[in-house]
């Protein structure tokens, strides 16, 4: 459904180099991106602010001009096929809008069955599905300048959606959008993909999106793909380890150590005790404490994704 | 077809877009006007002080002004607001247009046309209308088919002129309104007989960049006068050629300009 290949972007700025003097510098945004999506894929595009992910997305969508290697999206090469690639993806900005201001999102909607030329039996049923999804009915009549945020993206996934595209792009579908408002927009993602007609390709800041929805993870910075696989990958390839929190019964004795397990923290006087699992069963290792100290309680905790991206982030 | 039903319907999204503020827009209808009215009391106050203004009465003088302004305005009203192309760089916000279905321009264009203007338009046809009347022309069917060709050549021409300016903002994020000079400015030269101009601005101007040819040289043809500064009386005819010439230059423009945009962060 994507083929990129040696995808490369620059810019040139030009820097302040002195009072009057500007330099001319270049900027390379995306450096050497080479990606393969499947028809049905959900994939989550991450990366520190300025990685190239926007960039990337603007290169797909036939937005921006690759300066050089090769991107087919749908079978079409975006900038020169633009308009007719436009028919077949969706795209939201997170800060950008598909809406007419000042006019209520029905209408919007029913303009947007005109600029994509959608039978209205298609319009009708995708409409009426989002509007069921996304519980749109209360504010259909609003004018978007008056929704709040969390409407006004709901209103502009519908509007993504309406001419049945087969690759929606995302960019930060969630950026400052509330608790409640996250979980309506997962939630209807979460849907689109499960139906497995719809490949989505999202950026976004909130790794609990990521988590939620997609099976595949790209990471990008400083506009090369640093890992590109499951999360699960991502864990072992950084050595992410479950941890053990338990509460003890008694401190915890000075030398006590448990084979394959590290202690990373000692809390309440020793009554608080937080191992890494590294080489070690969880189950194994609450056998061993519970024989030399006795547990009184006990919780196993999942890597932390943000750990593990920051980390990313931060090495490369 | 479907594209102009889509085309259609962005227009009318447009038009309730503006009425949904009713009472600013017919201030603004009226305001705007008024910008078009003084054009032309400059050039009639101008013939107060002189009889003559480059070997051209006042009546002469007026029909230029008329087709001048009849094209401008047209062009203004349908193709003027491609300025605002500058805000949709710098904001980024041209990349929702690029993810639509339709071609850019026309949809820019649309999107904001300024209803506010449709009185200039019917302003700049009103004072064509008196230059015709004024001057006794002495009709032939050439010139009855020049009389309707100029003002809309003249507003091809003064279109695409706007289009090459306001596409300098793909390279040149901040180009405030240097675009202006060659619109606004080209307005104002092609409003006054260009034997008033000195030679090297006047070649510039009217010749290479083709101002004269706008509505100049179509006023000798109506007025059966021959050019003081010497062309052959064809260079009546030309201006939907230069028209022609400069809608190519815009369109080669455009899409070198189009994809240099950088959009923006995010």
């Amino acid at each position: 459904m994507i083929q990129v290949r040696e995808l490369r972007k620059t810019f040139s700025v030009r820097v302040k180099a002195g009072r009057f003097r500007r330099e001319k510098r270049v900027v390379t945004a995306v450096d050497g991106v080479s990606l393969s999506i499947e028809r049905g894929e959900m994939v989550g595009y991450i990366g520190p602010n300025g990685a190239g992910k926007s960039t990337t997305l603007k290169m797909l969508t036939g937005v921006l001009t690759p300066s050089s290697g090769f991107i087919e999206v749908c079978g079409f090469t975006p900038v020169p096929q633009r308009t007719r690639l436009a028919l077949r993806i969706g795209v939201v900005f997170g800060q950008r809008s598909q809406l007419w201001w000042d006019l209520p999102l029905r209408e919007s909607f029913g303009l947007l069955r005109h600029v994509y030329r959608v039978p209205a039996a298609d319009h009708e049923a995708r409409l009426r599905r989002c509007r069921a999804l996304l519980d749109l009915d209360s504010f259909m009549d609003t004018p978007v300048r008056q929704l709040s945020l969390g409407q006004r993206m709901r209103g502009e996934l519908t509007a993504a959606l309406l001419h049945g595209p087969e690759v929606l792009f995302l960019d930060e579908p969630t950026i400052g959008l509330d608790v409640v408002s996250k979980q309506a927009v997962r939630a209807f993602l979460g849907e689109l993909g499960a139906t497995g007609d719809v490949t989505l390709v999202l950026t976004t800041h909130d790794l609990a999106d990521i988590e939620r929805l997609c099976e595949r993870l790209v990471v990008i910075d400083h506009g090369r793909v640093v890992h590109d696989g499951t999360i699960e990958a991502l864990h072992s390839r950084y050595g992410s380890r479950r941890s053990l929190v338990a509460d003890l019964e008694r401190p915890l004795p000075a030398d006590f150590s448990l084979p394959g397990a590290v202690v990373t923290s000692v809390e309440a006087g020793g009554h608080r005790v937080t191992f890494a699992l590294e080489s070690v069963a969880a189950g194994a290792a609450v056998a061993g404490l519970v024989a030399a100290v006795g547990v009184r309680d006990l919780s196993v905790l999942e890597p932390d994704i943000e750990d593990v991206v920051a980390r990313l982030y931060t090495d490369s | 077809m479907g594209e102009l039903r889509a085309y259609a319907a962005l227009f009318g999204a447009q038009t309730r877009s503006v009425l949904s503020y009713r009472t600013s827009f017919v201030v603004e209808l009226v305001g705007n006007m008024g910008a078009t009215v003084f054009d032309v009391i400059t050039v009639i106050v101008l013939f107060r002080a002189t009889p003559q203004v480059g070997g051209f009465t006042l009546a002469q003088a007026v029909l230029m002004v008329g087709l001048s302004s009849a094209g401008f305005a047209l062009a203004d009203m349908l193709v003027g607001n491609v300025d605002r192309l500058k805000t949709y760089v710098r904001t980024g916000a041209l990349d929702a247009v690029l993810v639509r279905p339709l071609p850019a321009l026309p949809q820019l264009l649309l999107m904001d046309l300024p209803l506010r203007k449709a009185l200039r338009v019917v302003f700049g046809f009103t004072v064509l209308g008196g230059a015709v009347v004024m001057n006794h022309i002495d009709w032939t069917p050439a010139r009855v088919v020049l009389i309707v060709v100029t003002p809309l050549a003249a507003a091809a021409f003064f279109g695409s002129i706007f289009v090459i300016s306001a596409t300098l903002a793909f390279w040149w994020v901040d180009s405030g309104e240097i675009g202006s000079a060659f619109t606004y400015g080209g307005r104002d030269f092609t409003s006054y007989p260009i034997t008033v101009y000195g030679a090297g601005f006047r070649s510039l101007f009217a010749y290479a960049m083709g101002f004269g040819f706008v509505a100049y040289q179509p006023a000798l043809a109506l007025l059966g006068r021959a050019d003081p500064l010497g062309l052959p009386a064809v260079a009546g005819y030309l201006s939907p050629l230069v028209a022609l010439a400069a809608a190519a230059v815009a369109a080669v423009v455009w899409r070198i300009g189009i994809r240099h945009y950088r959009s923006t962060g995010s």
